[in-house]
């Protein structure tokens, strides 16, 4: 049997909810019924108070910690997540949940297509950041929590955190919200979009529908991954990982892996390429794109916080340029403009966006001096 | 006045001027001990600005609402009139535009709380007229080459700022390094003073 370190959760599998209500998109299309995949970590106390919901990023999913059997790789949250750690499973019950659209388990373009028997591919509709919010209302009633003591989710998932503050304002008490933005600007409209270019123009995309033609858009999905990752971190980083290093230790005038950097971008794309489908990165793309809670209210973000009671923990990293730290106190002024209790911490480190999977003392010390707020609230 | 709050002296005369259940913004609110004894003991609500990484998470442990900032970047992200109290202790000497942000305190909130170093002290006075040396004290233990105080003043100098900055003193005192006033610091308060506690707001703002 395989053994796990002691602060690890250890061995964990993930349960399917069937929701066979319809659920009506932020496009207009509704999804006759889902299926929601997730994993739970840690338990439920008796009032049901202590549950936090984890929201995962673009390629993410619901395991969020733990191992599967036979896996060396824990879930991607492994960092923060277990007794005794930052999000302590002994204190907390922690649910984490794929989203719509994704590639993981949940209902997605890779799921089979009720009404015709084959995979949705092109056919499944778009998704936002408050669809998925909306469906994991469902998942919250069925575990029986009336109000999760937090929502936590760093990226795209700090997004759905402010949506779950904005559009249930009485189901969730914390609001931790770390490396996120209010909204894409064009810069990272930009950088989605060409990550779109690369899949939607791999002829091995065949219009969404490559399932049926036995292939997937390997080229187009491994340059996405290139440069999503190299936007994930800092210059700082990859010089002091990589800098100019030679694989071969000179140049040898081709198109071959020459610099270090090449080699582990080429690996970040094939692991990518094996695990991720097509379908689902341009829809997550598309959500990040759409998402803009200030939309509704004349791009006046205080105003579109104004429904939120939770209280809040904004995070953000110095070295991040993907989501900078600007971007957070936009939320932050939106959110004490509107009075709510809210802290911020700019945590000043040199890895970039990705930071917030890491262990970075301060980022964590932050981290559990908050929670330990939120397990005062819900005892 | 009470000296068993735990509270820094100055703190403990500043909560004194402040209304119960008001609204306070804290301007270098270290690790949130002044807002979270205001909040349980006045029903104070508002926000503490810190930019020492340090002083965060303890204060986000105490329940104080801590927002990492650097003050000398201004409060452009809070709209005119937002609190009661804008307060600012020990801190007014080692920011970099003092005046800029006393008129930045006035405009996010109905009155400033200011409390200082006084450099007119009479020990002051003496280090430099009498050993040409840079002084240095207990309200002042920095050398002049590692000191985060770079705009020290006197009362006299904080006065006439004010005055220049259409700024209406409401309420002021000098204290002694164990923070006790006397006949003498009220006769010479800017030669016996060694800190200095203002409470003022805009000329213009009238009585609420």
């Amino acid at each position: 049997m395989a053994v796990f370190p002691d602060d690890s959760v250890g061995l964990v599998s993930p349960r399917t909810l069937h929701v066979s209500e319809p659920l009506r998109l932020s496009s207009g299309a509704v999804l006759p019924e889902f299926d929601l995949v997730y994993e739970t970590y840690g338990h439920l106390n008796e009032h049901h108070s202590n549950a936090i919901l984890v929201c995962h990023a673009l390629s993410g999913s619901h395991h969020v910690a733990g191992y599967y059997p036979g896996d060396k790789k824990p879930g991607w949250w492994e960092n923060l997540i277990g007794p005794g750690k930052t999000i302590n499973t002994d204190r907390f019950f922690v649910v984490g949940c794929n989203n719509l659209g994704s590639c993981f388990g949940s209902t997605g373009p890779n799921s089979i297509n009720p009404a015709t028997g084959r995979p949705f591919g092109p056919e499944f509709p778009m998704v936002t950041v408050r669809d998925w919010v909306e469906s994991q209302t469902h998942l919250a009633t069925a575990l029986g929590i009336e109000r999760w003591a937090a929502v936590i989710g760093g990226s795209l998932g700090g997004m759905q955190v402010l949506q779950w503050a904005i559009d249930y304002p009485d189901r969730i008490a914390h609001a931790v919200i770390i490396a996120a933005a209010p909204k894409l600007t064009a810069q990272n409209i930009a950088f989605n979009e060409v990550a779109r270019q690369a899949i939607l123009t791999d002829p091995d995309f065949h219009g969404g529908r490559f399932y049926e033609h036995n292939t997937e858009p390997r080229r187009g999905l491994r340059l996405a991954r290139m440069l999503g990752h190299i936007t994930y971190l800092s210059g700082d980083i990859l010089h002091q990982k990589f800098g100019r290093d030679l694989r071969e230790g000179k140049i040898n005038f081709d198109y071959g892996v020459e610099f270090e950097i090449e080699s582990y971008l080429r690996y970040q794309a094939d692991s990518f390429a094996g695990r991720f489908d097509a379908n689902t990165y341009l829809l997550m793309t598309k959500a990040l794109d759409y998402f803009d809670p200030a939309a509704a209210t004349d791009g006046n973000l205080t105003a579109a916080l104004s429904p939120a009671r939770a209280s809040f923990l904004v995070l953000s990293f110095t070295s991040d340029w993907r989501f900078a730290p600007a971007r957070s106190r936009e939320i932050v002024k939106a959110l004490h403009d509107n009075r709510l209790r809210v802290s911020y911490a700019e945590i000043r480190d040199h890895h970039g966006h990705d930071t917030f999977l890491m262990r970075i003392p301060l980022y964590l010390e932050v981290l559990e001096a908050y929670l330990e707020r939120v397990f005062q609230d819900s005892t | 006045m009470s000296k068993t709050n735990g509270l820094r002296p100055d703190l403990s005369i500043i909560a004194e001027w402040i209304r119960p259940g008001s609204r306070v913004l804290d301007l270098g609110c270290g690790d949130g001990t002044f807002l979270a004894y205001l909040a349980r003991e006045k029903n104070v609500t508002g926000y503490g600005l810190e930019i020492d990484e340090r002083y965060i998470a303890p204060a986000v442990r105490a329940g104080v609402n801590i927002i990492q900032t650097d003050l000398d970047a201004g409060l452009s992200g809070f709209d005119a009139s937002s609190f009661d109290y804008v307060v600012l202790s020990l801190t007014l000497q080692s920011v970099k535009y003092p005046d800029r942000l006393l008129q930045e305190m006035l405009r996010v909130g109905h009155e400033g709380l200011v409390t200082f170093p006084n450099f007119g002290h009479w020990q002051t006075r003496l280090q430099l007229t009498l050993f040409g040396k840079m002084p240095v004290s207990r309200a002042l233990p920095n050398e002049w080459y590692n000191t985060p105080n770079i705009h020290l003043c006197t009362l006299h100098d904080f006065e006439a700022l004010c005055r220049r900055l259409s700024i209406e003193v409401l309420e002021y005192r000098a204290v002694n390094h164990v923070h006790k006033s006397s006949v003498g610091l009220r006769l010479l308060p800017n030669l016996l003073g060694e800190i200095a506690l203002y409470r003022f707001r805009h000329r213009n703002e009238g009585p609420r």
